[in-house]
């Protein structure tokens, strides 16, 4: 210990951000650290602001629709049903059911794909590379199938306002079959190498726990709530699209391990889960889908035209792979709304962050950082300042520490 | 492609998101994985500028990360190659009347390469890399 007063060893300051090259938001975090362990935790978001409200209330909303797509490149189709949802409501457009079903199809693909995502990216924070390329190579499944029904693999650009611009053709349905038995299949295989692993089980397992009344008091919402035992899910509370017609229950970790214990691990449990009850989900969808049209007005012209008549305010809501999203949309008679309100799910989840992360250890920044499914895959730089001194710890060295940690746990 | 004499080690990329929608993020990492594998020729994502040969930017640049755009960019070793990966980098795309703007990237930084699409597919980033390839190539050979 130094006698002089000034270098003051502990609490120290672990800034980290917020460049992350490899992640969907930069955000910057501050840590209050004692040794490895956290004290205080601070994030500031911001850095990916791109004023998409502020576009779409200048563009009109057949454009906007495919603005939506691009507020996050993972909920490709979360936004836009949400927002579509709004619109139809304030000019009462019937959706035809065939589209609900479409909606429904390619919203549950969406999650599938969304959550394997997130399993391998969590497997690659706990330095658990094989399990990364393992569950990216059966997404590849998912996103082919997303790409022979929308024709894209990201922004799939299907929904439209009053239904969906492309139908299921016959000879798509047993390419659908054929993956939703790919993934039955896979069921125990994910299941077994993720939760019965003792690496994942020692690294996950009463780390950044966030109990019941955090959850709730921090309005979390999806995966993240759910595993914390909050019984929500915008699909069961207010059923849309084909929903109401469906057997739905949230999944809770406590029908799979017995117990809620609201930590890392509960959250696998959950989202690995969700990618069974989506292919339950399709099958069910595929049994009871019906025929007839997909789109309330294919005619685009005649469609802008009802935009300018509009008036009056609605809430969409759908619950996207990451929990619920809520967009608010007010129409006054012009081609574009006079107020669109976006409120995206990772947003009520970030806040969740602070009570996961205070007490632990710094190695588990990432795997917990991770957990809420913001996809923040990795950490570019670090600065440490020590001492007076300042070292920069890269995203890789942090990333080390991680796995170091996995190494010392196994060995 | 054969390696020349002149440019004879692995490739190695950096990936930096100046504000993208991460639909660019995700076919990025989609591209490195087993599908299509591409670190059999040693192409592989690291997680520092200072030892990449490649600088994969995506994004429209919004105003808070032009100044780390620029600080990454200047951090990269000589001789190297910005790929601009998807359509808002390359023109502002769907953001292009944004008040949060300072982009597109050839306004922050030089651009050797643009991959084009919204987001560009895996075969197309992959495309691109090894274009960038050849133009190290011919930098490295007129360096020596």
């Amino acid at each position: 210990m130094s006698d002089d007063p000034q270098k003051k060893m502990t609490p120290y300051t672990v800034p980290i951000g917020p460049t992350h090259p490899a992640l969907k938001e930069p955000v910057m975090f501050t840590f209050q650290m004692n040794g490895e362990q956290i004290l205080k935790a601070d994030f500031a978001p911001g850095q990916t602001h791109r004023g998409i409200e502020w576009m779409g209330m200048r563009r009109n909303p057949v454009q906007i629709v495919h603005l939506t797509d691009r507020i996050c490149g993972i909920c490709g189709v979360s936004h836009s049903l949400a927002f579509a949802r709004a619109m139809e409501q304030i000019m009462e457009i019937e959706v035809p059911e065939r589209a609900d079903y479409v909606r429904t199809i390619i919203a549950e693909f969406e999650r599938i794909q969304s959550h394997l995502l997130w399993a391998g990216v969590a497997a690659h924070e706990l330095g658990f590379d094989t399990l990364l390329h393992l569950t990216w190579r059966v997404r590849e499944q998912a996103m082919d199938t997303i790409e022979l029904l929308t024709g894209n693999r990201v922004n799939y650009g299907i929904i439209q306002v009053g239904g969906v611009r492309r139908d299921f053709t016959p000879d798509q349905f047993p390419a659908i079959e054929e993956t939703l038995q790919y993934y039955s299949d896979l069921k125990s295989k994910l299941l077994k190498i993720f939760l019965e692993d003792k690496t994942i089980q020692m690294r996950c397992r009463d780390c950044g726990v966030l109990s019941y009344d955090d959850a709730l008091k921090l309005c979390t919402v999806g995966p993240t709530a759910r595993a914390s035992g909050l019984n929500m899910d915008v699909r069961v509370d207010y059923p849309f699209a084909a929903y109401g017609d469906l057997a739905i229950e949230p999944i809770l970790p406590d029908a799979y391990m017995g117990e809620t214990r609201g930590d890392v691990f509960d959250r696998i449990v959950v989202r690995l889960l969700e990618v069974d009850q989506s292919v339950d989900i399709i099958r069910q969808c595929l049994d009871r889908m019906p025929a007839g049209e997909v789109i309330a007005e294919p005619k685009l012209a005649k469609l802008l035209n009802q935009f300018k008549k509009a008036h009056g305010e609605a809430l969409g809501r759908h619950e996207a792979p990451r929990g619920e999203v809520l967009h608010y949309v007010r129409m006054d008679g012009k081609e574009h709304p006079t107020s669109w309100k976006v409120k995206a799910s990772s947003y009520s989840n970030l806040m969740s962050w602070i009570p996961m992360l205070e007490g632990e250890q710094i190695a588990d920044i990432p795997i917990i950082v991770a957990s809420i499914d913001p996809c923040l895959s990795c950490t570019d730089r670090v600065a440490v300042v020590r001492s007076g001194e300042r070292g920069i710890m890269t995203k890789e060295e942090l990333h080390r520490l991680s796995v170091e940690k996995t190494r010392r746990l196994s060995a | 492609m054969k390696l020349t004499k002149s440019f004879n080690r692995s490739l190695w990329a950096f990936h930096f998101n100046s504000g993208s929608c991460n639909g660019c993020e995700i076919e990025i990492v989609a591209a490195i994985t087993p599908r299509y594998d591409p670190e059999r020729f040693g192409i592989k994502l690291v997680g520092s500028p200072k030892h990449a040969d490649i600088l994969l930017v995506t994004g429209p640049v919004v105003k808070k990360m032009r100044d780390r755009l620029e600080r990454v960019y200047q951090q990269m070793p000589d001789p190297k190659v910005v790929m601009c990966v998807g359509a808002c980098g390359t023109s502002g795309g769907p953001f292009y009347d944004s008040y949060n703007l300072d982009g597109p990237v050839d306004d922050v930084i030089p651009v050797d390469v643009y991959v084009q699409g919204c987001p560009p597919r895996p075969e197309a980033i992959i495309h691109g890399v090894v274009v960038a390839q050849q133009k190290l190539e011919r930098l490295e050979g007129e360096k020596a």
